[in-house]
């Protein structure tokens, strides 16, 4: 049977998929309930659903739209627009083990485009694509809000900080091999691609408790202020630490800034919602 | 003196299982908590305000005004909705943060629903970073079974349930009412504003969208009052903050300091550029940020002197560069990032951004074609102040502050290739010292 019947719902040909069968559709529907009840309204639940679709399917299949359109009352074409937003949302089948190599600005200088070159050339696949044995999907990935640790790989969503190519090699051939694998700040071992969308649906998987609280990056200005006696002010006694300007900061006058550039202010700083200027 | 550190949100991140509620109360958490149900709601607002606290995720509103800024209680729901999308390049705080100390967010936002009236409180968490939603999911779950959270909070009365929501890998989701519409179920695109989310936020309620740093914060204003936070900082610029050193520094990592400390000093506990390099670029707020020279080292990283300097504070996402790093590159790449993050929404950020990126790629490969400078400049100068939301500003940063420090680099660029001139493996942290260096 060809495609051209089946709707097709993404940009790249859906494969087909046949309808849940009775047994997973049943937890399925306990599963997306509990999701559902979390929210206000239930549309909020989407995101979610989402993740446990693909925690079931290992990507954004044909029925697990048409199951998160019949779930929250939306049609299937607009779960559809949804899920070809997000970057986790997989159009084709995942590999078990995404491997995500930061390619933004600081990472990829500090060794992320070496790291991501070695890989595609150890693994023979490029961005987005999955091995032929259906291990592993290579990706460049944005800043993983771990640049202390640069260069950072992400296996699975699990921290691997200050990479090396020979370290990715390593981490990519065990994964591969159906090892444990040990991220440097996380859960005891990389989990499956599937197992990790559950968490991300929220379903607590019992690992919390796992790995370090911080790495040496997180803890750097915390030790040194330890080593050199340097805390906060204890309540009452204000003034002490108060920054150094050393007449450096305009007295007076100071200049209102541009707004933010990581932002939009929710209102202007002399701004009430709606219309009217507070007082300062 | 030189400004020191000042530890107080990473204060307890080395300690056992510091993630944990046990760990969180042996080291003297939900004080604030406390001394916050004792009070009326809009007193916790004044301590705010006094208290001089501004956002930390990036914008620097006051954050006692913005909770000051709903509408009277019209008996209808009201939201507290937590920012902890952290995807700004360089930005790296919020996460290590939820790692290690979750439970400073929880109290935190008890506080913060408390003196707003919120009975639902959302922390919108990137979906890129499993580790970190496993121990929010968690943390929440051990505040509910401690009382901190559900019905009747440690006997006052005050009724508080908190959904965890994972996102799904989009920058664009940070920004506060593209957040909002992701967190409704819908594709991560920023609303006309106003009304703004104070008015009209989630399910069209009042609502307070904050960044996690901020709401991390209240607990200790609560615990040690609004004094002791205003005297650490500036006079306008209140408080301390962390400050994330990434890039090539002897020492990356997190160093909280009172508002206003400098490069220079940060530089100075931080061990310097990396050895036998010198700095020469860095961003004091993340990519979005324009970036800063040499001649900055002395601008007090606080929001007004930042602003002076023709910068933005930002999220104090200090990423370091140093002479091996080529400046064409560098703004080539972030413009791929907001290029392949612009949500599409409007023609000056899709389209400018797309346009960007070409003349970026020739000018890497040291390809430019006549007038292509200008151009950028020009493109970029079409983006600013008119996009819908401030991505599309943002990514004109990078391209106007790379041009006013470095434009000798750009002209270079024209004809030759930024990886002959820069040689790329120089710049990475695996890189053997050149002889020749
Ligand atoms: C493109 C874009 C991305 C943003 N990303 C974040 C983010 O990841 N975290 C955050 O707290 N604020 C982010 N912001 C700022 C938010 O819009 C908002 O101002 C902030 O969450 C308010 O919290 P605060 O007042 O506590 O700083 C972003 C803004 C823009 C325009
Ligand atoms: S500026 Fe960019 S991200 Fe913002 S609304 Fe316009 S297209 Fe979307
Ligand atoms: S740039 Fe790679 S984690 Fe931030």
């Amino acid at each position: 049977m060809g495609h051209a019947n089946l709707p097709n719902y993404g940009t790249a040909p859906a494969p087909e998929s046949d309808a849940y069968d009775a047994q997973v559709l049943d937890a399925l529907l306990v599963d997306a309930a509990e999701v559902v009840r979390r929210y206000p309204q239930k549309e909020s639940a989407l995101l979610p659903l989402l993740h446990l679709v693909q925690s079931v399917d290992g990507y954004v299949t044909t029925r697990g739209i048409e199951f998160c359109a019949a779930m929250l009352g939306l049609s299937a074409a607009e779960v559809s627009g949804v899920a070809t937003f997000y970057t986790q949302y997989k159009r084709h089948p995942n590999g078990d083990y995404t491997i995500g190599v930061c390619t933004n600005t600081l990472c990829a200088l500090m060794g992320g485009d070496a790291i991501f070159e070695r890989l595609s050339d150890h693994l023979g696949v490029d961005h987005d694509e999955t091995t032929p044995d259906g291990a592993i999907t290579l990706e460049r990935v944005e800043c993983n809000a771990a640049c202390d640790y640069a260069p950072v790989v992400m296996a699975n969503w699990e921290f691997f900080d200050n990479q090396t190519p020979e370290s990715a090699v390593d981490l990519a051939d065990a994964l591969r091999s159906g090892a444990p694998v040990r991220p440097s700040r996380g859960a005891d071992r990389v989990c499956t691609f599937r197992q990790v969308s559950r968490v991300l649906a929220g379903f607590p998987d019992g690992r919390a408790d796992e790995g370090p609280g911080a790495g040496e990056a997180s803890l750097v200005g915390l030790r040194l202020a330890k080593e050199r006696g340097w805390h906060a002010p204890e309540p009452g006694q204000a003034q002490d630490n108060a920054a150094d300007t050393g007449g450096r900061t305009p007295s007076g006058g100071l200049e209102p800034g541009r707004s933010g550039s990581t932002d939009t202010p929710a209102n202007e700083p002399d701004e009430k919602p709606g219309d009217g200027k507070v007082e300062k | 003196m030189s400004t020191q550190l000042t530890p107080v949100l990473t204060r307890y991140w080395d300690e056992p299982r510091s993630w944990t509620l046990e760990s969180y109360e042996r080291t003297g958490g939900y004080t604030g908590l406390r001394n916050a149900l004792a009070k009326d709601p809009a007193e916790l607002v004044g301590i705010a305000k006094e208290s001089g606290l501004r956002g930390r995720g990036g914008a620097g509103f006051p954050t006692g005004m913005k909770w000051g800024f709903l509408p009277e209680p019209d008996g209808g729901p009201r939201y507290l909705v937590v920012n902890a999308d952290e995807s700004e390049p360089g930005t790296c705080k919020d996460m290590p943060l939820l790692m290690a100390s979750p439970q400073l967010l929880v109290e935190g936002m008890a506080i913060t629903s408390y003196a707003i009236g919120c009975t639902h409180a959302f922390v919108y968490v990137r979906g890129e970073v499993v580790h970190v939603y496993r121990r929010v999911l968690q943390a929440v779950q051990e505040a509910y079974a401690a009382g901190y959270l559900g019905r009747d909070i440690l006997g006052s009365g005050f009724d508080l349930d908190i959904t965890v929501h994972a996102g799904a890998g989009a920058y664009i989701c940070g920004e506060e009412t593209a957040l909002l519409d992701s967190l409704e179920g819908r594709r991560g695109q920023p609303r006309l504003k106003p009304p703004f989310p104070a008015v009209a936020g989630l399910y069209a309620r009042p609502t307070v969208v904050n960044n996690v740093e901020s709401i991390a914060s209240v607990p200790s204003i609560l615990a040690n009052g609004a004094d002791w936070f205003g005297g650490m900082g500036t006079e306008k610029s209140k408080g301390y903050g962390i400050f994330s050193l990434s890039g090539h520094v002897t020492r990356p990592g997190q160093y909280e300091a009172p508002l206003g400390i400098t490069l220079r000093e940060l530089l100075d506990v931080a061990g310097g550029v990396r050895a036998g390099h010198e700095l020469k670029f860095w961003t004091p707020g993340g990519s979005s940020t324009p970036m800063f020279t040499t001649e900055h080292l002395d601008v007090p990283l606080d929001f007004e002197s930042v602003a002076k300097a023709g910068s933005m504070l930002g999220t104090r996402a200090l990423q370091i560069f140093d002479e091996t790093v080529s400046v064409v590159k560098a703004v080539s790449r972030w413009i791929d990032f907001y290029a392949h993050e612009s949500c599409g929404k409007c023609t000056p950020c899709r389209e400018g951004t797309y346009w960007l990126k070409q003349i970026l790629t020739r000018l890497e490969a040291g390809q430019g074609v006549p007038g292509d400078l200008e151009k950028l400049d020009d493109i970029a100068s079409n983006i600013l102040g008119r996009s819908f939301c401030a991505l599309g500003d943002g990514a004109t940063s990078p391209v106007h502050s790379g041009l006013k420090y470095f434009r000798d680099e750009f002209e270079q660029a024209m004809h030759t290739p930024v990886d002959v001139s820069f040689p790329p493996h120089r710049s990475t942290v695996f890189a053997k010292e050149d002889v020749t260096s």
